[in-house]
């Protein structure tokens, strides 16, 4: 096993323990709204898509895929964001309270 | 910039991200986290197109990205809040789909440079490559059943289970001989399988399922996510892809738990299959006599109730009556009414979905209450009424040890003084089990479209 495989993993393992403690703590009330940002934040692969984009590739049929893949995941973001701040901005106290 | 320049200013993103979640804590500031979050994913972005390995294919990556943002605006500015779970599952495939190419170009480029891929690397192209192609593939039968193109009711046929499993393992096994003879075109044929796997397992789960399945999915595209940060060595990917897939497995988890089932029964139990014998039984069961009443005998009661709670259910969403419930709540408040919302974890088709709707409505979310905190409460309430939703609020979950939602926490609504059910029809819910309640001498029906009967509760209110 490499040294950078084993660093990679210690990575994962404690970004699921900081995944399970920051979101144990988000209300039942903003399950949807947790559910669509985590969506947008899983958009992060776009960063993948354009490496992959960027990459010399001999072949036009290679370049197609990595153009899917970018029209994809950024869709995933833009949209995955948009989305949750609109549904975000419709949660109001009661008027008066603030 | 080297990659190592990289991996330190991504580390903004990530602090983006936590800091993101961390804020969704409380609806107070959960804005401002969203927003943090997109600053973040527009650094990732800018940082990853100044990346030494990044040299060419701009114009495409452009053209790319203005494409994908603008399907991305125009889907999420326009999706009614009633098509939320749809919206959720659509975006949630698009990342899966990603993720899966992703793993295969790469593959394809480092067998061209290498003429090998390695194991370590090889075992995260596979992983990455299938799982985002199942989250992809789900995600879109779900998004056909929520959207009522294919039906939500299980699909089954005989030996679905052992045939899946082999499509399952079949993809797998594709996967690795894949690897192990570097093949491109076999790993092709493994995502494609692997698709083909992600569209056998949703079939089979019912509508009513829905929050287990997209939040599961949700998991699969963060896993698949992190496994294609494993592929390209990008920290960023596996923290954020991570956070996901543990966001994800503790909500399916929680999802599970408000339904009193294992996640294996919710997945492979086909639950709300239309039992011929069943239904028959139902259609013929005489639980006792029914009472129902018009909209004015219902707005007497309202009127001059002094706690009323509503509880919204899927019904709400199908007839989108969140608008007409609010303005009726809002006319009983003016009468001195106290009015309140209870709603169940797993009302709807995803984690959250009433709230979504009835805040849309502009209900104040301090009125929104949950499933523990209103229990108790109605004893004290007079009129609880109930807007389309059935199994939630089965009193046979309690008492009823033969049933098939036994143990299932539900609303104790048959406690508070009178229960008023709006409902199309006497059919039975999802679960396809009749409901005690309907005949309690307690409860009163009001046999109409949800949206429908709020309208003439309001007119019939606004005389009293």
């Amino acid at each position: 096993m490499s040294a950078q495989l084993v660093t990679e993993l210690t990575i994962l393992v404690l970004a699921a323990f900081v995944g399970f403690e920051v979101i144990s703590k988000v209300p039942t009330l903003l399950h949807t709204p947790l559910m669509s940002g985590t969506n947008a934040i899983h958009g992060i692969v776009i960063v993948g898509a354009i490496i992959v984009m960027g990459t010399p590739h001999p072949s036009l049929f290679m370049r197609i895929l990595s153009f899917i893949a970018v029209v994809l995941a950024s869709a995933n973001v833009v949209g995955g964001f948009v989305v949750t701040d609109r549904m975000l901005e419709m949660f109001k106290k009661k008027p008066g309270d603030e | 910039m080297s990659t190592t320049t990289a991996n330190l200013l991504y580390l903004f993103t990530i602090a983006a991200f936590i800091l993101a979640l961390r804020f969704l804590s409380s609806p107070r500031h959960a804005r401002l986290g969203v927003q943090i979050g997109a600053a973040g994913m527009l650094w990732a972005v800018m940082v990853t197109l100044s990346l030494e390995e990044v040299v060419t294919g701009y114009w495409w990556m452009f053209v790319g990205m203005a494409i994908g943002s603008a399907i991305g605006v125009v889907g999420a500015r326009k999706v009614k809040m009633t098509a939320m779970p749809q919206m959720v599952a659509l975006f949630n495939g698009v990342g899966g789909g990603a993720a899966s190419i992703i793993s295969l170009v790469e593959f394809h480029t480092v067998w061209a440079l290498n003429g090998d891929v390695g194991v370590e690397r090889g075992i995260s192209t596979v992983f990455s490559a299938l799982v985002g192609s199942i989250s992809f593939a789900g995600s879109m039968v779900a998004f056909g059943k929520l959207q009522d193109l294919i039906s939500g009711r299980p699909i089954t046929y005989p030996g679905q289970q052992i045939g899946n499993a082999l499509i399952f393992f079949g993809s797998i096994a594709l996967g690795a001989v894949a690897m192990a003879t570097v093949s491109f075109w076999l790993l092709a044929a493994a995502i494609l399988v692997a698709a083909l796997f992600g569209v056998v397992f949703v079939l089979p789960i019912g509508g009513a399922d829905m929050p287990v399945v997209i939040s599961l999915l949700n998991a699969f595209t963060g896993l698949a996510a992190a496994a294609t940060g494993f592929v390209l060595h990008s920290n960023v990917l596996i923290v954020s892809g991570m956070l996901v897939g543990a966001s994800g497995t503790l909500l399916t988890t929680l999802m599970a738990r408000a339904m009193n089932r294992s996640i294996a029964n919710v997945l492979f139990g086909a639950f709300g299959k239309l039992d011929e014998t069943a239904a028959a039984a139902a259609a013929g069961s005489d639980g006792g006599t029914v009472r129902s009443a018009t909209a004015d005998d219902v707005a007497v009661m309202l009127a001059y109730a002094r706690r009323v709670v509503f509880v919204p259910g899927y019904g709400l969403a199908v007839a989108q009556a969140q608008h007409d419930v609010r303005n009726l709540a809002e006319l009983l408040e003016e009468k001195g009414v106290d009015v309140k919302y209870a709603i169940h974890p797993v009302a709807g088709r995803m984690p959250g979905h009433m709230n979504v709707l009835l805040a849309e409505a502009n209900v104040p979310y301090d009125e929104l209450v949950e499933m523990d905190q209103i229990n108790p409460e109605f004893p004290q309430t007079d009129v609880a009424v109930i807007v389309g939703a059935n199994d939630v609020v089965n009193p046979a979950a309690r008492n009823q040890p033969g049933s098939p939602i036994y143990g299932m926490p539900i609303l104790d609504v048959d406690k508070s003084h009178n229960v008023v059910v709006i409902k199309r029809s006497m059919s039975p819910g999802f679960a396809g089990i009749d409901n005690p309640l309907f005949y309690d001498p307690k409860t009163v029906m009001l046999f109409d479209d949800a949206k429908a009967a709020m309208e003439k509760l309001i007119a019939a209110v606004k005389t009293v």
